[in-house]
């Protein structure tokens, strides 16, 4: 009856320990096929930074640029467009002015969301479902009103942002728009999807 | 049936009893598994059944994931393999699995059919387990030879063109045949993109539901086993034969044995050489096929080999096309070639033994004369053990008659240890 | 028992025909080993550099990436623009060549082949003695010839670093200087190059070397790895056989 009970024993440890070895080779098995799935090296080199060359870009412009299959847009904004950002008449309106709920690297969670105040760099797709956002630079715009200070006006849902990105309230969007990470090579230059950091 | 003693009166065993009401999960467990009966005598031989389902299950795994970066055109394929091999994460591995692994399928279903001759597997009452398992071998062939289209090689190409041509030797509608198997002129995108679907849907599904014909019909009649003694003649008290374990944990934990036994030789070959040689993955299949170049050396994948030595040493197309397929599907025949009384070969005479000895060595060395020059010498040499082969099968209802059988035991030798 | 000796001959017979290297007698003992060494990372660079400025004229190796060669080779990316990358590609490009594949095949009558997986396709050792085998041979138009590849297409480009040998026969010629019996005996060297023998037998093998490592860039990795998972599997089978002893014991 004893050397029954030791049997017990040893055979209920080697069948946990079988188990979960088996179990941690599965798992680990498991491992090459789920990383199969990440963003390959081509799809990476594919997804490298873009340059956007700024240095023909007029004030009030708008350059769109691709990057990883999203639009870009680059604004070279005007002092007056500049002015807009800190008065209450917008700044009331928005419903996260600080960026604090919204995506930006560190360098560009500022009032004029940018590295350098003149060049604004938004990643072009809505926060609400994902449309591309219209430039409506123009204040006082026919369609928008005339206490549109002028933004981004998101056609399929109605989604307004200003100047700088921001989502205004009372709008389906919750987040502002996304700033995605860059940097400037030079004067001239900009580099999306470097952080400027990393420069 | 209900939950079992462990799980009574817990959640879990509701649970399973509200399975039970409505699916036969219990039953089915208990009918393949903890009260399936196997004999206990089996040896070494016994392990290449599970093990060819191991490798059916990796088969199906690894393609899938092959499958989500290949192309199946002309112009990407190569491409997409080696975007597999170097973009991909571990693209590498999952390729080489697949690769070693048709490999490996042919190895352990050739050992395991070994099994199933030696021990008399195939004779009444187990000839329908014999029938799909050879049905799976046919679909493993085929399955075997469009996967090997895919990769797009100029091995690929040849391979493809030398076997596709095959059936023009049919007299009449042998031309025609050929350009409707292959929906084009010469092996083009077309025929690519026809074999990948045949290769990762039609057989794929067909394979399966054969594997499940076979192992139904397995559990329907028993395991034979190396005395070839049927267990089921002798019972206990109990109703389970005296010589039965139930599968499930004995066998199960075996198997696990040899599984991992397997895993380690698979693993030395995936990490250490995955193209073993030149035999798993062939250095022509390195270079993207070529229409106007054939490879210097243009032979099937090894395990294609018996067959095209055989294919070779018959002088005339026809006849050498004939005798090729006779040679696949001889196999089908040997339950009712099989004269003897005794199923194992551990109670047949010399003459079976002889015979089967012959065949074996037969079998290796057109094998290896398949994957060699067609030389006089070479030709002449598979022209005599394309004789033994056939032979083998020919004169089985003779000397298997002939033979002087010993007397089979009641019960299945064994030694506890 | 009658049934482990047909396992093991069966098994021996797999092994040891694998083993043979296919194809491995064709060129009638003129094959030269490589003895290169892909773990080898200095000579690795040595031959990313040499492959970039004398094949990649012609040569592509369009399925490997700059940026893959940083990592392996532990070059910085500016080692690696400086001295691989000369015509404005990006890191994570591939190593292709802007000549046209139509100019290439009207100037040396086909295409110079991509050579991303020449070392899979030849071999290290075909490699390494093609690149060692040109010899001088007026009756071709590049005036070149090479006994592992008769007729080749390609120039002697190494000619500057090997100089130029001509290969020598024994056996006899007939009346019009066609040798009839004549058995290859070996090369030597007419006009002297850069590069003793000894460097440029270096060179060569710092090449092929390099050809080697991109024909399958994750090869090292693929064997480290391979030990890891023995050395689990081992584990494994320990404790799978003792289980299976333990619950073999309820079988008499």
């Amino acid at each position: 009856m004893s050397e029954d009970q030791v049997d017990r024993g040893r055979r209920h440890f080697l069948l946990v320990a079988t188990t979960v070895t088996g179990v941690v080779g599965a798992g680990l098995t498991a491992v090459p096929f789920l990383a199969s799935w990440k963003p390959s090296a081509r799809a990476r080199a594919l997804g490298a930074p873009v340059d956007a060359d700024v240095s023909k870009l007029e004030l009030g412009a708008i350059l769109k640029v691709t990057w990883r299959g999203q639009a870009i847009y680059v604004v070279r904004r005007t002092p007056e467009m500049l002015a807009t950002l800190t008065t209450p008449a917008v700044v009331d309106h928005l419903r996260d002015p600080q960026s604090e709920e919204s995506e930006q690297p560190g360098y560009a969670k500022n009032d004029s969301r940018a590295l350098k105040p003149e060049f604004l760099v938004l990643v072009g797709v809505c926060t609400h479902l994902g449309c591309a956002p219209l430039d409506r630079f123009q204040p006082q715009d026919a369609e928008l009103g005339a206490t549109w200070p002028g933004g981004f006006y998101c056609p399929c849902h109605g989604s307004k942002f200003d100047l700088a990105g921001r989502v205004f309230k009372d709008v389906p969007a919750p987040t502002n728009l996304r700033v995605p990470p860059y940097r400037f090579l030079n004067d001239g230059v900009i580099q999306i999807g470097a952080d400027a950091e990393a420069a | 049936m209900s939950a079992t003693e462990t799980t009574k009166g817990t959640r879990l065993g509701a649970l399973v009893d509200w399975i039970d009401a409505r699916f036969p999960m219990t039953r089915f467990m208990k009918e393949h598994a903890s009260e399936y009966y196997a004999p206990k005598n089996f040896n070494f031989w016994y392990y290449f059944g599970s093990l060819a389902l191991v490798v059916l299950v990796l088969q199906i795994v690894t393609g899938i994931f092959l499958t989500m970066n290949y192309k199946p055109s002309a112009e990407h394929a190569f491409a997409s393999v080696e975007y597999i091999m170097r973009d991909v994460d571990w693209g590498w591995l999952i390729r080489y699995m697949h690769s070693t692994g048709a490999s490996a399928f042919f190895i352990v279903v050739y050992l395991h059919m070994f099994r199933g001759i030696m021990y008399g597997s195939y004779k009444n009452p187990r000839e329908l387990v014999w029938i799909f398992g050879m049905l799976i071998y046919l679909c493993l062939m085929a399955e075997a030879f469009f996967g090997y289209l895919l990769p797009w090689g100029n091995m690929s190409y040849w391979g493809a063109q030398v076997i596709v041509s095959l059936f023009g030797a049919i007299p009449g509608i042998g031309e025609s045949l050929v350009e409707w198997i292959r929906g084009d002129y010469y092996i083009s995108d077309i025929t690519l993109n026809r074999f990948f679907a045949l290769h990762v849907v039609a057989l794929p599904i067909a394979l399966i539901f054969l594997v499940i014909a076979h192992i139904f019909a397995l559990h329907e009649v028993g395991s034979n086993n190396p005395d070839g003694v049927e267990i089921k003649k002798v019972k206990g008290p109990d109703g389970h034969p005296v010589d039965g374990i139930p599968f499930h944990p004995y066998y199960t934990v075996k198997d696990l044995v040899g599984f991992v036994a397997f895993a380690a030789l698979f693993a030395c070959v995936l990490f250490f050489a995955p193209e073993m040689g030149g035999y798993f993955l062939e250095h022509a299949n390195f270079e993207p096929a070529n229409a106007l170049q054939t490879p210097e050396h243009i032979a099937p994948v090894w395990y294609f080999t018996p067959f095209y030595a055989i294919l070779r040493a018959v002088p005339n197309k026809l006849l050498g096309v004939i005798l090729m397929g006779v040679a696949v599907v001889s196999f089908f025949f040997l339950p009712w070639l099989d004269r003897a009384k005794v199923k194992s070969v551990r109670y047949r005479g010399w003459l079976y033994k002889a015979f089967l000895a012959a065949f074996a060595v037969s079998f290796l060395a057109l094998g290896y004369l398949g994957l060699q020059p067609a030389t006089p010498a070479f030709t002449n040499a598979a022209r005599i053990f394309a004789v033994i082969y056939f032979a083998f099968f020919l004169l089985m209802p003779w000397y298997t008659r002939a033979d002087q059988t010993k007397p089979v035991p009641e019960r299945v030798t064994y030694d506890a240890h | 028992m009658l049934i482990k000796k047909p396992v093991l001959t069966f098994a021996l017979g797999l092994m040891l025909g694998a083993a043979l290297p296919a194809g491995a007698a064709e060129h009638g003992g003129l094959l030269q080993s490589a003895h290169n060494d892909v773990g080898n990372v200095a000579s690795l660079q040595r031959g990313a550099r040499n492959f970039v400025n004398y094949c990649m004229g012609c040569h592509s190796a369009k399925y490997v990436r700059y940026n893959r060669l940083e990592q392996d080779l532990g070059l910085s990316e500016d080692q690696v623009m400086k001295n691989l990358m000369f015509t404005g590609e990006r890191p994570h490009d591939t190593m292709t060549v802007s000549m046209r594949p139509g100019d290439a095949a009207h100037w040396f009558g086909r295409t110079p082949p991509d050579l991303s997986l020449i070392a899979r396709a030849r071999g290290t050792d075909w490699l390494y003695t093609f690149l060692k085998s040109f010899y001088l041979d007026p009756s071709r138009p590049t005036g070149v010839n090479n006994t592992m590849l008769p007729g080749a297409s390609m120039p002697h480009v190494l000619w500057e670093l090997q100089g130029y040998q001509k290969a020598v026969y024994k056996g006899e010629s007939d009346a019009e200087h066609n040798a009839v019996h004549k058995e290859f005996e070996g090369f030597e060297l007419v006009q002297k190059g850069s590069l003793t023998p000894h460097e440029y037998d270096q060179f060569v093998r710092d090449t092929v070397n390099f050809l080697d490592y991109i024909g399958e860039p994750m090869q090292l990795k693929r064997q480290s790895l391979g030990l890891k998972v023995l050395a689990f599997l081992a584990v494994f089978f320990l404790l799978a056989y003792f289980l299976k002893k333990e619950y073999w014991k309820d079988v008499k």
